[in-house]
């Protein structure tokens, strides 16, 4: 059995051994694939599966397909969905309970039959917001029983990216392109004239046992320089910067910028931001009784911060206007979320740009606002 | 055994299809008639038994001078009125009227133009009475009509959401079309409840479950513009099944000056 932390070569004419691996192992097997003009996350049962030969094209609220010249499986950048509509589902029953004409309730719990789940394709930025997601439902006094299940089910087969999309900026976060950590195993394609193979890093025992049967040759230090290269490629060419100095108490200090009315005046209040964004985890739960009241399911499903019921208490909504919930979202994503749960609460993956159907881009907001507290020091002393 | 609450469904001016969504229940029409007495439905049955009613479902709009009486006496009839549709909500497609000369359509459509006592706007029950809540919807959504009725029943506000249509895209993996086609689309400010059927499809929303709760429409009309939407195109794009809800109203007439 391969050692972790071994580098092997995988050449791509046996890629279909490693599906096959990963389903002797057990594993039903989700990644990349092309589906409505976008590389969404679904099931993967044979390498034709996956989106060969294309990438994507992507600015603040537009997204692209475009063909590749080469032949690449994983020549692309994170699109619409995210890991954690596997580990969050959109919708999720916590429990029924039913009355049948007595005056007590029968609780019972929901059937919990998810299937060892292999993620293959997890960038680096995921592998981040996988852990950001682990730390909010799993890590903290209170444990959420079907994420926890979900995630002691879940092996991580990670890709380095070898390319950055037009709203990267996970150098800016500290979280990729490189995957250090938090994968059973990890590949870096590399691909170039008479070249298509993989290099295999082994994370975990568990990604030893799959490899098990699989043909690979031992990596040499050449084949590590390629892979290296390939992910030093991705970070030279992010779409995006965050300037992240001194961010946390940069917003909290302007609370009352005028740049949190102007984005509200541009941002819709459609929470695609929030759904797309792989690290937020707002919810609500609501009651679904027949009409009998007898018979009554508690559903979970994702909501948002954008959403004016979403602050709703006994008096109303307590953020009644589109600037204050872009607020919310964006102190509590790069700021408070420091003090909750001890990181950011943002990877850097540019989806909230992308997917923002006015294209608004956090980066640039967060700009905004460092620059207009900077007039407001600088002109504390004269005119502008 | 108390007796069932009394269910009463009236048509004003509409298409029936929302009284329709209510026979397409089918199973849970009858644990509704297990619960209620379906007292007054014409749609479905000729036997009629007088008021009072203890739920009124209202669908359609208020369009000649008989309708805004007849509404008057639904409401002294019913202890909860609940609007149906996007008709009795916002005054449905025919609302279109209220941008146009009913005198001249009048006088251009029928023979005999005065036997057609008719009023120059097609308005929302809300204009004419107080109304219990308003489902919206071009047709409802027959799981929200259910869940309406059980709320009325059990004396509990509907679980009904009021966000975007975006939400119900996300929640069901549907690729944003107009991220990634370029398409007008109104979802991000319809309200949901639908369930994003024309996304699911590849097709931009027509908005047919109305503005949302914080819709921001002159963000939205700068980005159809982008998206190549002329201002006269714009204009059509709001105005349809919900014309009267006054976001869309509002946007369809700015978008109308900006065109003139």
């Amino acid at each position: 059995m391969p050692d972790v932390g071994s580098r092997w070569i995988l050449a791509r004419a046996e890629f279909p051994s490693l599906l096959g691996a990963l389903a002797r192992a057990g594993y039903r097997v989700v990644g990349p694939t092309v589906r409505d003009g976008a590389i969404v996350y679904g099931s993967i049962r044979s390498v034709a599966d996956l989106p060969e030969g294309w990438s994507d094209r992507q600015e603040p609220g537009t997204y692209r397909l475009e063909r590749r010249e080469d032949r690449a499986l994983f020549g692309f950048n994170v699109g619409p969905h995210s890991w954690k509509k596997y580990q969050f589902p959109p919708r999720e029953q916590l429990f029924t309970l039913h009355r049948d004409g007595s005056s007590t309730f029968e609780v019972a719990p929901p059937p919990g039959d998810e299937p060892p789940t292999a993620y293959l394709g997890v960038r680096a930025c995921e592998i981040a917001a996988l852990r950001i997601q682990d730390r909010v439902f799993v890590g903290g006094a209170a444990i959420d029983a079907g994420y926890a299940r979900r995630k002691s089910r879940r092996l991580v087969v990670a890709v380095q990216c070898g390319q950055a999309g037009g709203t990267c900026f996970c150098v800016s976060m500290g979280t990729g392109p490189a995957v250090r950590d938090g994968f059973d195993l990890s590949l870096t394609e590399l691909i170039d004239a008479g070249r298509h193979e993989f290099l295999v890093e082994v994370g975990s025992p568990e990604g030893a046992r799959v490899l098990e049967g699989v043909p690979l040759r031992p990596a040499d230090a050449s084949d590590v320089r390629a892979g290296e290269a390939r992910v030093a490629h991705a970070a030279s060419s992010m779409g995006r910067t965050m300037e992240t100095e001194g961010i946390h108490d940069l917003l909290l200090a302007n609370l009352e910028s005028p740049a949190w009315e102007d984005v509200g005046r541009r941002c819709l209040a459609c929470t695609n931001c929030t759904l797309a964004c792989p690290t937020c985890f707002c919810h609500s739960t609501e009651e679904v009784p027949d009409l009998s009241a007898e018979h009554v399911e508690r559903w979970r499903r994702w909501d948002s911060c954008f959403n004016l019921s979403f602050s709703e208490l006994h008096a109303g909504s307590v953020r009644t206007t589109t600037s204050a919930r872009y607020r919310q979202w964006l102190t509590h994503k790069l700021a408070t979320w420091f003090d909750q749960f001890g990181s950011s609460g943002c990877v850097g993956c540019g989806r909230c740009i992308t997917w923002c159907p006015v294209g608004i881009d956090l980066t640039a907001e967060v700009r905004a606002i460092r620059s207009a507290a900077a007039r407001t020091r600088s002109g504390s002393g004269g005119s502008p | 055994m108390a007796a069932r609450p009394r269910l009463a469904v009236w048509k004003f001016a509409s298409c029936d299809g929302c009284q329709l969504s209510l026979l397409d229940c089918e199973d849970a029409l009858l644990s509704v008639a297990g619960e209620v007495e379906i007292a007054n439905f014409v749609e479905a049955s000729s036997a009629v038994s007088p008021g009072p009613y203890d739920l009124s479902l209202v669908e359609g709009s208020v369009t000649t001078p008989d309708d805004a009486r007849r509404i008057q006496e639904v409401r002294a009839q019913s202890r909860y009125l609940v609007t149906i549709g996007a008709c009795a909500t916002a005054g449905g497609i025919q609302a279109l009227r209220n941008f146009g000369d009913v005198e001249e359509f009048r006088r251009t459509v029928y023979a005999r133009p005065e036997y057609i006592a008719t009023l120059a706007t097609s308005t929302a029950i809300r204009e004419h009475v107080p109304v219990d809540f308003e489902l919206r919807g071009c047709p409802i959504n027959k799981a929200q009509l259910l869940e309406v009725v059980a709320a009325f029943l059990h004396r509990r506000r509907p679980t009904v959401p009021t966000g975007s249509v975006c939400a119900e895209c996300k929640r069901r993996g549907v690729v944003c079309v107009v991220v990634a086609q370029g398409t007008p689309c109104l979802g991000p400010v319809t309200q949901a409840g639908c369930g994003a059927i024309c996304p699911a499809y590849r097709r931009g929303c027509y908005g047919c479950f109305g503005p949302h709760d914080s819709p921001n429409l002159p963000a939205w009309t700068r980005r159809l513009g982008e998206l190549g939407l002329a201002p006269e195109a714009i204009v059509r794009v709001y105005r349809t099944f919900n014309a009267g809800a006054p976001a869309f109203r509002a946007a369809g007439d700015a978008a109308a000056r900006e065109g003139a």
